[in-house]
């Protein structure tokens, strides 16, 4: 044994990866930003029972109030709680990133890891391939989803997931040509191991952690993304609670010089996808440190 | 999302690789050979990639549920002899391929069916926002390109100290301030609250235009400036670490002509091909600061289409897009040995 296959085969003790993962928490700004998120997917699980109005429910003599005791966040111009559609609306605007992250990184290993493992003619064909997917920016996808099947979330999740497809299947493809050219690997295909589990079960593992902070950067994308698609107007209908659909309701009260309505959900999706970020970089930098490849 | 690819070449001397004198008379004519057929493959494979998207942007109206016909006509209610007689005029009648065949020779000569909102054809309502649409994309690419390459070069030449802090800062939180964001913000603040700037529409006449334009352009760039700043640190650092920039250092050549000549210049590849990759978002985001700023432009007719059911319109637009992409893309590559002289030697010299 090497000392290179076994430094691998010590990579593959999976509590130690688990512990180093735990222990990303490394400046002031990344642990902030990590409970920050906490904080809001907490929120996002708790919303219905520490609202405390109903979001839908507008009362037509309080519009456009301003922070009050009643109102925490003040309300918009139908008289809605702002405060208590931004606690239910994360739940809307945190589960359709976490859907498009999911649909598109499962796929992007798969192809990642198909085109890494085939080489050849499969990979170079593969290759043309995403290069015409990475044409369609994924915001223009999702609209063109929306004008395909309607308003709605369905279409343009499934859109924007394959959108985000070709660049977690490069970096897939990239990190498995990497590993393929190691001992370990060739020692589980000498030994007669498949090659799904080769790749999956010994090959994926030990690229995850890199995958999972590209996951994270694009979750803030991602929820970028469909902020916007519903800023639009054409993504998550009122008076179903979203962010982005809250910033485009509070339009017309900004002209009126009462931007607070659109501003508290604007400062909540700014916040989230910098921590996200600021979360998915210190997991890579982390990854980085630790393995130098 | 997308980085500077890493230059992993040799420390070369600056400069095209030199080819012996002797030879260089017979060499010439192989060479320039050479970059004919670079130039007509590179192009060969921009007209693939444009047809394969053509394709992907026509069939997609088969994945709308039911008929392509009544999908086409939603909003209007058609008699059924009406509905043929669109049925013949769309060319549902003919086989898929040729249906699509028959598009494409409408598209390349710029016919790309009937607006049902409008009345007129797509190119028409299309061509008359173009010019309020180029203009907002011009004036923020000009603020990405010198506030970004511009705060990307302080960045790396104070790396480290509180002012590259400081920038680093502002460009994570400029990469996650989405356009929408930015345009509440610039509405509310310089526009409702300090009447600085109007708050929508176009304006009319060149001054008032441009005075329209200024807070949507700055709303469109942040976004964009941001990354733009973050790939040009990145490859003037790499370029910083490089010998030759050392070996003229000590030298005694003045750093500020080494930073130009040595450092920025061959950063400038990378830069610019990644600068090209952020097109199609861009133009994408010009949906939203119109929406946001109610300006009339292709952004906004993409968004007005799609919630007015207009399908021809919307189809029209996202081939534009991605067609612009794609042949944006392809110019950069075609212009790389201009920009460095060692990638039209090798093809891979840096």
């Amino acid at each position: 044994m090497t000392p290179d296959t076994r430094a691998a085969a010590a990579r593959l003790g999976r509590p130690a990866r688990l512990t180093r993962l735990r222990a990303l928490g490394g400046s002031p700004l990344q642990r902030t930003c990590l409970l920050l998120l906490a904080l809001f997917v907490l929120a996002a699980a708790a919303a219905p029972w520490i609202a405390p109005q109903d979001p839908t429910f507008g009362s037509l003599g309080d519009t456009l109030l301003g922070p009050g005791a009643g109102h925490w966040l003040g309300t918009d111009q139908g008289g809605h709680d702002t405060l208590s559609a931004l606690l239910v609306g994360t739940r809307t605007s945190l589960v359709g990133p976490l859907a498009v992250v999911v649909f598109s990184t499962v796929t992007g290993i798969a192809v990642g890891l198909f085109t890494a493992w085939r080489g050849g003619r499969t990979d170079a064909l593969a290759g043309r391939v995403l290069d015409v997917l990475f044409a369609f920016p994924a915001l223009l996808l999702a609209i063109l989803a929306v004008a395909l099947f309607g308003k709605g979330m369905t279409a343009p999740v499934l859109a924007m997931a394959i959108a985000y497809m070709p660049y977690t299947a490069r970096l897939v493809r990239g990190l498995a040509l990497q590993e393929k050219a190691r001992p370990y690997i060739a020692a589980y295909t000498v030994q007669g191991h498949s090659a799904l589990f080769v790749t999956v079960r010994r090959m994926l593992p030990n690229i995850a952690p890199t995958l999972l902070a590209q996951a994270t950067v694009n979750f803030g994308y991602a929820l970028l993304d469909l902020a916007a698609l519903s800023f639009l107007g054409l993504g998550v209908q009122p008076p179903t609670p979203d962010w982005g659909a809250m910033i485009n309701q509070g339009q017309a009260a900004v002209l009126q010089g009462q931007p607070l309505s659109a501003i508290v959900p604007a400062v909540a999706v700014v916040v989230v996808v910098v921590a996200f970020t600021v979360v998915g970089e210190s997991l890579s930098d982390t990854i980085a440190g630790r393995d130098p490849r | 999302m997308t980085e500077a690819p890493a230059g992993t070449a040799p420390p070369a001397p600056a400069g095209p690789v030199p080819a012996g004198p002797a030879q260089a008379a017979p060499a010439q004519a192989p060479a320039v050979l050479a970059r004919a057929g670079r130039v007509l493959r590179r192009l060969a494979a921009m007209a693939a990639t444009l047809l394969v998207t053509s394709f992907l942007v026509f069939s997609s109206l088969y994945l709308a549920p039911g008929d392509p016909v009544s999908f086409l006509v939603r909003g209007r209610s058609p008699g059924p002899e009406q509905l043929a007689e669109l049925r013949h005029q769309y060319g549902f009648d003919q086989p898929f391929l040729l249906r699509y065949w028959h598009w494409l020779e409408g598209v390349v000569q710029g016919d790309f069916g009937r607006s049902h909102l409008f009345h007129q054809d797509v190119s028409a309502v299309i061509w008359s926002r173009l010019p309020s649409s180029l203009l907002l994309v011009t004036t923020a690419a000009l603020i990405i390109a010198v506030v970004g390459v511009g705060a990307g070069i302080v960045g790396a030449l104070r790396r480290g100290t509180r002012t590259d802090r400081t920038l680093m800062l502002l460009v994570t939180i400029g990469a996650a301030a989405p356009a929408f964001v930015v345009a509440l913000l610039l509405r509310s603040l310089l526009g409702v609250r300090l009447g600085w700037f109007p708050t929508i529409g176009n304006g009319s006449g060149v001054l008032d235009r441009l005075h329209h334009v200024v807070l949507p352009a700055i709303a469109l760039a942040v976004t964009f400036t941001a990354l733009v700043t973050r790939v040009t640190r990145s490859a003037m650092l790499d370029e910083l670490r490089r010998e030759h920039v050392e070996v003229a250092l000590s030298r005694g050549t003045p750093r500020r002509t080494v930073i130009r000549r040595h450092v920025l210049r061959n950063a400038l590849g990378p830069i610019v091909t990644v600068s090209a990759l952020l097109v199609s978002g861009m133009l994408v985001s010009t949906a939203i600061v119109e929406t946001a700023f109610g300006m009339s432009g292709v952004g906004s007719l993409l968004v007005q289409s799609v919630d007015q059911l207009d399908f021809q319109v919307v189809q029209a637009i996202v081939l534009l897009v991605v067609a612009a992409f794609v042949v944006v893309n392809a110019l950069v590559d075609l212009l790389q040995p201009l920009i460095d002289p060692r990638t039209a030697a090798g093809g891979s010299a840096r």
